[in-house]
């Protein structure tokens, strides 16, 4: 079963994980073999927000911005048995320290 | 023992196996509720069968499979379809596994709202309909068919594990289900069910079975014993009550249970369980052993610090160093957000103002307190107490 892994940072605290706290909870996922993919994202400040009207134009804005305290920094998607194990990972990724967090979404499966 | 407590004793075993099975409470709920119907039909006919539980799990997974071979979209998300079929004609034999806790685990598991926790456990391990959740929690059917229907949607979407957690785990998990099954018992006398109470202790037998070595699930089902033994006479307070009608079979049993709990460690049931045992062994109120409860309190507060448990060992420290001392530790809480509209504290307050010959400001607390009580009999009781302090005044 496939888990998302929305990683959000609290934008008024900073982190004191390090990049080699990250670089080693990637290699645990990979050599445990659950990562299917995952990403950081860019600074929050070259987002842009696409909206389509009912009369088909198109509105193109800049942001959105930090209104709210946490921001989303990156993402992994995991394929592990239960969400009992989706969690167990969380809690290891680093950004879910220091008033950061990380909401764990399943990913849907439909039947076609 | 007649068809109904069959059931009762069955249903939550049965529903566990199932679930465990095919790891689908939906497909279990209905497959065991089919189950049940049928032992309805053939059982006054054909008498209770030697091993009823088996003759249920028979028929129920006869019936699983059934509805698997009619729904094939259903059936190919669970793999284990093609064995059940070879084995559903098969009798079961053998002991009947036992696995209710794995149940327990998954409806108060950490990821479910902890409202709906105790709900999940009436209506999967006491075998309570909805309708019967929903009169438990004074909420109206709907609500409480939205809310089960919410939270088993996602123990399936989200796969919520049937399963019980490592010994590593268990410390952090516990609590949660001990938690759901005392919010049980306290929803029961909140609204003066008891028969809630009495299905919370059952509950909490139950879980003591499956863990024997867990201090904290002797220390829950000890504190439950232990101020359900006062149940007869619980309209009065504490120092009021006739303890002639206190449950004595229940207090003997609580007492040992605490003991237990308090062997080579404690966790707060354990020492809730010793606080409401020293209570419930004195010959009365001005007797109980009030250093001792005090010094649990100490305890208690350290492991789970809250303001109402600071009240509580105010309420005490004013018995063993008399109602100034009392007095002098509540008015240090005024400030507690939590305590500003609890009546109890009020409660409290006017009592040891009446103590201290202060009628005028004790009335001034009781008016207080009923204006925050929230049941009519709350507030009846307030009102004789204020009433009393008026008179002598």
């Amino acid at each position: 079963m496939k888990y998302m892994l929305l990683i959000y940072a609290a934008s008024d605290q900073q982190p004191s994980c390090t990049v080699a706290d990250w670089i080693a909870y990637e290699k645990e996922m990979r050599g445990a073999g659950v990562l299917v993919s995952g990403h950081s994202l860019a600074d929050l400040v070259t987002a842009t927000t696409v909206q389509v009207g009912p009369d088909g134009r198109r509105t193109v804005t800049d942001g959105p911005f930090a209104e709210t305290r946490e921001v989303l920094g990156g993402y992994n998607i995991i394929d592990v048995p239960d969400l009992d194990a989706a969690l167990e990972w969380a809690a290891k990724c680093p950004g879910s320290r220091d008033g950061g967090a990380v909401v764990v979404r399943p990913i849907a499966e439909f039947d076609f | 023992m007649n068809v109904e407590q069959v059931f009762r004793e069955e249903r939550g075993r049965l529903l566990a196996t199932l679930v465990k099975r095919f790891g689908d409470l939906d497909l279990a709920e209905e497959v065991a509720s089919d189950a049940i119907e049928a032992a309805l039909r053939h059982w006054p006919v054909d008498g209770v069968p030697d091993r009823p539980g088996a003759w249920l799990l028979t028929t129920a997974r006869r019936k699983a499979v059934d509805r698997l071979r009619r729904d094939q979209v259903h059936a190919a998300r669970l793999a284990l379809l093609q064995v059940e079929v070879s084995r559903a004609d098969a009798p079961v034999t053998g002991s009947l596994p036992d696995e209710r806790l794995e149940l327990f685990f998954t409806c108060a598991h950490p990821a479910l709202p902890a409202e709906d926790r105790g709900a999940l456990i009436l209506r999967c391990l006491a075998g309570f309909t909805t309708p019967e959740v929903a009169r438990a929690y004074l909420v109206p059917v709907a609500t409480m068919q939205q809310r089960i229907v919410r939270a088993k949607k996602k123990i399936r979407e989200a796969r919520i594990p049937f399963r019980v957690p490592d010994p590593d785990e268990l410390p952090e998990r516990l609590p949660g289900v001990l938690q759901a099954v005392y919010s049980i018992f306290t929803e029961g006398y909140a609204a003066q069910r008891v028969d809630l109470a009495d299905e919370a202790i059952r509950l909490a037998r139950i879980l003591r079975d499956l863990l024997p070595a867990e201090r904290e699930v002797a220390g829950l089902l000890a504190l439950m014993l232990l101020v359900h033994a006062r149940r007869d006479a619980r309209d009065e307070l504490l120092e009021d009550q006739d303890r002639t009608l206190w449950d004595s079979d229940m207090i003997t049993e609580g007492s040992a249970l605490a003991e237990l709990a308090l062997t080579g460690g404690h966790g707060p049931y354990g020492v809730q369980a010793a606080i409401n045992a020293l209570h419930d062994e004195a010959p009365d109120f001005a007797s109980t052993d009030w250093p001792q409860i005090v010094a649990l309190y100490d305890v208690l507060l350290r492991l789970t610090p809250s303001p109402v448990i600071a009240l509580n060992r105010a309420a005490a420290i004013a018995m063993r160093d008399g109602a100034a001392a009392g007095l002098a530790l509540l008015d240090e809480l005024a400030d507690e957000p939590k305590l500003r509209d609890y009546h109890p504290y009020r409660a409290a307050r006017a009592d040891l103002l009446h103590r201290l010959g202060r009628p005028a400001e004790a009335a001034q607390a009781y008016r207080e307190a009923i204006a925050l009580a929230g049941t009519s009999s709350e507030q009846d009781f307030l009102r004789r107490r204020l009433t009393a302090v008026e008179e002598r005044s």
